[in-house]
């Protein structure tokens, strides 16, 4: 099977999918939501309130009440044009914008990040790691926990012990860990 | 003589050399793996440098820069899928060269003058630099806001094709970047009476969520995709096929070191150009355009790597970011106390010779590692989706925890990585965004400092842009950017031609 460029270039700013002159499942929704939220913004920007002197245009308000503005104009704009496209009828939110998949992964990733200063980095790690293996291979339980634990070692080893950083410990008794480590490399020097 | 043994200096300390080799080794596959590009390595390697020496950090992101720019090309040709924008002119001759069995040819030929390109760009950026950055110290406050404000323009309407959201993105990245207390009155904005945005938000975590997490809830809708194979034969060019091109490389080298310089474009514009510059200036090529002319090849590589030396010279000299690498390269010499910028000449020259030496230095081992490894490379590029996806995330979630040793890092991370997702999605450039946030502080110190000076009077502050040459030449650049990408330019464009 061959990967389709037309879909995915392997680039950052990579627009996946659509058409030019069509408008997305959902696009106005989006749309609508930055217009909203850039009017809200505005309105904040100007309570800033300059602590030392006039709210003129070299105080901390100028700015922000400036960059806001613009986001309002823009963003309104493109609601604008957004709204004048046709639906693209070929196209629904649950298969090309919303699939399952991504529900489940946001959803993965919003409960490691709660998860992992109480219950700390290696056992979420771990869990996620088998979890998001299985789940998009398909393939044995036997092979994602093999999969994931052998690259959770490898992630572990590289930035624990070569760039010092530090994740949260949890219920794991890190510290003996890394000595464990350090001991076990220093051990025929000594 | 100093600036002779700066320049040296990552070849004499061997740790700095295994550095830059060892990036330069990882921004090749980096490039390379379809899911992962430079622009979120180097954002994810910042969280885990900052703690470094200056040195050794930024031997290695050096090393990732030029290896990922290069890195690109191999997956053009091999899978036809571009690892990074700058190659997407690579794959059009690349691919069809790998379909007839000679993607060796192709992949020798592109390392030797992408190599060639490197040269020539990093030779642009040691000559060009201290006069640019000379000329810089001219540069008045209002100048840099002008700058500031053509570089997001630049990236937003050359990136996507959709000026509107390219500025609506822009201005949201300035707007990210003011959260927190202002530092000159510590008077809070977008705070919303939140203790925890007092500090204002982690460029970083933008980054990381931004590039990382979107890119990666993105790669789940290809997931089952696998890869094409090929077979690859003898790599080194010929002595004779490197000098048939050497004259097309010399003159697409030149486009990419003018591109890459100028802010707001980079190696893809810089690549397109150079494929368009062979095609018209080829007579009889070998083989047709597109179906896999050797000239095809050598155009945009030698521009895109020529590109990045050209990029070096805004970045450094001024402080403006040409595209979301270079404004990620600008965060991290941010995070390692250097400013980029027109001072960094005058106060730390050697760390302008150190990074020139860098570049060169990886400009070799891209070459060495580009001819070499071959079989390695084909089991590291298959590596499946369904593990590379979850390693993604969980390098974003490391990367963003590590900064700070904060949790609200992660949810910031995560919160802009499903909102780039969406904006992805809905074709909103996320570069501009970065940009925005990074420039934030340059565009708001400069503005407010360029109207105090003229009394708080804006008719002052526009008299001051026309009378002086610097400002009016940018003001009016900002203003053709601007106008020429709305429809009311090609209106008038297409009554002129019709007339005519």
């Amino acid at each position: 099977m061959q990967i389709e460029p037309e879909h995915h270039d392997g680039t950052s700013d990579a627009t996946p999918g659509g058409e030019a002159d069509k408008r997305r499942p959902g696009e106005l929704l989006f749309a609508i939501f930055l217009t909203v939220a850039s009017l809200y913004l505005v309105w904040d920007a100007w309570g800033i309130e300059n602590s030392f002197g006039p709210n003129g245009l070299s105080s901390p308000r100028s700015i922000p009440l400036a960059t806001t503005v613009v986001m309002v104009i823009s963003g309104a704009l493109v609601l604008l044009k957004t709204a004048r496209l046709p639906l693209d009828r070929t196209e629904t939110v649950m298969k090309d914008i919303l699939p399952w998949t991504v529900i489940l992964f946001a959803g993965l990733l919003m409960a490691y990040g709660m998860a992992l200063k109480t219950i700390g980095f290696l056992p979420v790690s771990a869990v996620f790691l088998v979890v998001a293996i299985k789940v998009l291979s398909r393939r044995s339980w036997a092979w994602a926990i093999s999969i994931a634990l052998a690259a959770l070692v490898m992630i572990w080893l590289i930035f624990r012990i070569v760039f010092s950083v530090l994740m949260p410990a949890g219920i794991m008794p890190e510290a003996e860990l890394v000595q464990f480590f350090r001991s076990l490399f220093s051990g025929g020097a000594e | 003589m100093t600036a002779l043994m700066d320049f040296f200096l990552v070849f004499t300390q061997p740790q700095l050399l295994l550095l830059v080799g060892l990036g330069t080794f990882a921004g090749v596959y980096v490039g390379a793996i379809p899911g992962l590009s430079v622009t979120m390595a180097v954002s994810i390697l910042i969280s885990f440098t900052f703690s470094w020496d200056v040195y050794p950090a930024i031997s290695l992101m050096i090393g990732i820069y030029m290896g990922g720019v290069y890195g690109g090309s191999r997956t053009a040709i091999l899978l036809n899928i571009p690892g990074a924008p700058s190659a997407i002119a690579t794959a059009l001759d690349g691919y069809p060269m790998a379909q007839r069995g000679e993607a060796g040819t192709a992949i020798g030929v592109t390392t030797v003058m992408s190599f060639f390109g490197g040269f020539i760009g990093i030779g642009v950026l040691a000559l060009a630099a201290p006069f640019v950055s000379d000329f810089a110290l001219r540069f008045q406050p209002r100048d840099y806001m002008l700058l500031a404000i053509l570089g997001i323009l630049l990236v937003g309407s050359l990136s996507q094709g959709s000026l509107l959201k390219g500025i609506f993105a822009g201005a949201l990245g300035i707007a990210i970047g003011a959260v927190g207390r202002d530092p000159l009155t510590f008077t809070e904005r977008f705070t919303f009476d939140l203790q925890l945005l007092n500090g204002g938000i982690s460029f970083i975590a933008v980054m990381i969520g931004m590039f990382g997490v979107s890119e990666a809830l993105l790669q789940l809708h290809h997931v089952n995709k696998d890869a094409v194979r090929q077979k690859i034969s003898r790599i080194v060019p010929s002595l004779a096929t490197v000098k048939k091109h050497l004259p097309l490389s010399i003159q697409t080298s030149s486009i990419g070191v003018i591109i890459g310089a100028l802010p707001g474009t980079g190696g893809d514009i810089a690549a397109l150009m150079a494929y368009d510059h062979a095609k018209r200036v080829t007579k009889n090529p070998e083989r047709p355009f597109g179906d896999g002319a050797m000239e095809g090849l050598v155009a945009p590589e030698t521009a895109n790597n020529a590109a990045v030396g050209g990029a070096f010279i805004p970045m450094m000299t001024l402080g403006i970011p040409g595209d979301a690498v270079t404004a990620i390269m600008i965060g991290a010499l941010f995070i390692h106390g250097l400013n980029p910028g027109p001072m960094l000449m005058i106060e730390q020259p050697d760390m302008f010779w150190f990074i020139v030496g860098c570049l060169v230095t990886a400009n070799v081992f891209m070459l060495i590692f580009g001819l070499t490894g071959i079989k390695l490379f084909t089991k590291i590029v298959e590596m499946p989706r369904s593990v590379l996806i979850p390693l993604i995330m969980l390098l974003s979630i490391v990367g963003a925890f590590a900064v700070n040793n904060a949790i609200t890092d992660v949810y910031w991370m995560l919160g802009f990585g499903v909102f780039g997702y969406f904006m992805r999605h809905y074709g909103y450039p996320l570069g501009p965004v970065i940009l925005g946030v990074i420039l934030s502080r340059l565009l708001d110190d400069n503005w407010r400092r360029a109207i105090i000076s003229e009394r708080e009077e804006l008719g002052r502050f526009f008299w001051g842009i026309v009378t002086s040459p610097l400002s009016l030449t940018l003001f009016v650049a900002v203003i053709l950017v601007f106008v020429s990408q709305t429809p009311v330019w090609r209106w008038g464009k297409s009554k002129l031609f019709k007339e005519s």
